[in-house]
């Protein structure tokens, strides 16, 4: 499937499959919040996910990354079809992702965080640490080293060794970026990378974003509220409403389609 | 230097002793508490019966022989053979391990996101099921527990020691098992402490600890942990019990060792490993020197409750333990 062009309307590029999503319908007890979606996303690409108050897009990312269990249709991964798994099995599959309320470590450093983003990078368990001294050790460094570069990268060198408990919001975000990132993810999902930062912010974070996306061709999905980041940042748009699909394709096509207008960006927003 | 002032230097060093061991005992609390917010009222009976089980398998003696004698009416006592004891240790430490699974996969797994008080409860259920258990596996008469520690005043510390003070001063008397003992359990929670803090799994353990979400989301399975943390819960039970069981035998008296950690907890926290420690030691010196200070004058026996009231003192100044943060109201 994936050596065929760029199937369905959108121009997207052709590249392979990484996910798909079959048919996803997710139901608490009477409210369905995810009805009948279907929809890719492909190797290297920045696909958003965006929607009024309550359409279901954290939703879908918790489908995605295992925390919810659609009652129907089919996650495929890389060419296979993933079986229900815990949230756990799917991190150690190479999806990372950040919280649409931020979950950190608070009570850990910086660094620490960052730290525990390399725990599915650890082969080597309790009595290798105690035992086999050498190994462990160099595992250990190249965790370090890992983590360093991508404190570097998202130029959080100086807060380090605070305490998480302590940062700003904005760089909480940061962090919990860092922290996704460290897990070196072959899927990235960020539930509203932005939501609550300033102009300044929400620039450092696009340029992350971008940059992430480019330097370690991470593919990313992400939901994001602001129009014009989204149309700045992403190849690719689902568009939902109340829990169904709208729309699909480009940023220009989506921000063509009547049905998205009347939706989403007719409808006052924030 | 004047002999009143070297016996109290001599509580002193008892009292850093004892609490040592209330210290381990706490951390038993403080792990399984952190990772997964139960306060394991079994923690006592966890030892008791950790203790029980390695005098059983030290004397050959057969599981629920009572029982099976009961119902197929047969004789039977024991296998006949003895097991040294470090080896009757790797197996109560299976054991434990066993025991660990057991806990999570048919109790706590099942309550996950219930409220504390829950928790609390289902944690006095399996104290007493425990305790059946311990009975009906090994029988409930007393046990002498022998594992080769060093029992006996240490006449090497006394002679060595006598020179400090003048004639009304022979020297402090120290129990070697005391000794001992304080060795054991400042490794072990030396261990644990860099355990926590340089391992995979140590890290994994607190950052369940922190924040759940976030921990399944960087690939940590919170079931495993919990195992992890209700084993080496066990693990810290079995060497309090056999520090206990040596001294004073293998008896029901010995889950009480967990009313030693309460004050412990009240002072350091339940959630700090420093604060379990140096909670212990104030707790052990506390107790001792209050006992040789004030205890004659007021009748004795003040071991009983002072712990109690130095925690209660301080829970009423610090809320939040030692090394706790403090907490401020959002409004
Ligand atoms: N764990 C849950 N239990 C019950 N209902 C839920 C749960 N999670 C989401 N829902 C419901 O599903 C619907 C979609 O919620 P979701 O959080 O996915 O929306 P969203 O598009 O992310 O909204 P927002 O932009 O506000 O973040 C809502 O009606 C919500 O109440
Ligand atoms: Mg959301």
């Amino acid at each position: 499937m994936s050596a065929l062009p760029a199937a369905g309307p959108e121009a997207a590029p052709s590249r392979p499959v990484l996910m798909e999503l079959k048919n996803i319908t997710l139901r608490f007890g009477g409210v369905e919040a995810i009805k009948d979606i279907s929809f890719d996303i492909r190797e290297g690409e920045i696909r958003a996910i965006i929607g009024p108050n309550g359409a279901g897009k954290s939703s879908m990312l918790n489908v995605i990354s295992g925390f919810y269990h659609p009652q129907e249709g089919e996650v495929w991964f890389r060419g296979r079809r993933r079986p229900a798994m815990k949230p756990y099995q799917v991190a150690r599959l190479g999806i990372a992702r950040t919280f649409q309320n931020i979950a950190l470590f608070d009570g850990m450093s910086v660094l620490d965080n960052v730290m525990t983003g390399r725990i599915t990078h650890m082969k080597r368990g309790i009595f290798a640490q105690g035992v086999w001294k050498g190994p462990a050790e160099r595992e250990e460094v190249a965790n370090r080293e890992a983590v360093e570069r991508i404190i570097d990268f998202l130029e959080i060198q100086r807060i380090r060794k605070t305490p998480v408990g302590r940062l700003p919001y904005g760089l909480k975000k940061r962090v919990e970026l860092a922290r996704a990132l460290a897990a070196e993810p072959k899927l990235l999902l960020l539930d509203e990378p932005m939501a609550g930062m300033n102009v300044e912010e929400k620039e450092d974070m696009s340029r992350f974003i971008l940059d992430v996306n480019d330097e370690f061709g991470t593919t990313i999905a992400l939901i994001e509220h602001d129009m014009g980041v989204v149309m700045d940042l992403s190849d690719r748009v689902v568009v939902m409403d109340y829990g169904r699909k709208i729309g699909d394709g480009t940023p220009a096509e989506v921000r063509a389609n009547p049905e998205v207008i009347d939706a989403y960006l007719g409808v006052a927003h924030d | 230097m004047s002999a009143d002032f070297l016996y109290g230097v001599e509580v002193v060093l008892n009292g850093l002793m004892a609490g040592v061991l209330y210290a381990l005992v706490a951390l038993g609390f403080v792990l399984i508490y952190k990772a997964s917010g139960i306060f394991n009222y079994a923690q006592g009976v966890m030892a008791l019966f950790a203790a029980l089980t390695l005098v059983g398998i030290m004397d050959g003696q057969v599981p629920f022989g009572h029982l099976i004698n009961a119902i197929f009416g047969t004789d039977l006592h024991g296998f006949g053979w003895t097991v040294p004891a470090f080896a009757a240790i790797l197996l109560t430490i299976l054991v434990m391990i066993l025991f660990a699974w057991c806990v999570h996969t048919f109790v706590f797994r099942h309550l996950v996101g219930q409220p504390p008080i829950i928790l609390f409860m289902a944690t006095i259920g399996l104290a007493y099921f425990l305790e059946g258990v311990g009975d009906l596996m090994w029988g409930s008469d007393i046990k002498t527990l022998d594992v080769g520690l060093p029992q006996g005043a240490s006449l090497w510390i006394e002679d060595s020691t006598a020179f400090l003070g003048g004639d009304g001063f022979y020297g402090f008397f120290i129990d070697r098992l005391d000794v001992a003992a304080t060795l054991v359990a400042a490794v072990l929670v030396a261990a644990l402490v860099l355990f926590s803090q340089y391992t995979k799994q140590g890290r994994a353990m607190r950052a369940v600890a922190d924040d759940h979400q976030a921990a399944l989301s960087v690939g940590i399975s919170l079931n495993f942990i919990w195992w992890l943390v209700w084993s080496l819960a066990g693990f810290v039970a079995l060497v309090a019990g056999i520090m206990w069981g040596a001294k004073s035998g293998v008896q029901f008296s010995l889950s009480l060792i967990a009313l030693k950690a309460l004050p412990v907890l009240m002072l350091g926290g339940f959630t700090s490993i420093p604060g379990a420690i140096v909670g212990g030691l104030i707790i052990g010196v506390g107790e001792q020197l209050f006992e040789y200070l004030v205890g004659p004058s007021i009748g004795g026996a003040t071991e009983n409750w002072f712990a109690y009231v130095l925690a209660l003192a301080f829970l009423v100044v610090r809320p939040q333990g030692l090394f706790g943060e403090r907490i401020i109201e959002r409004v």
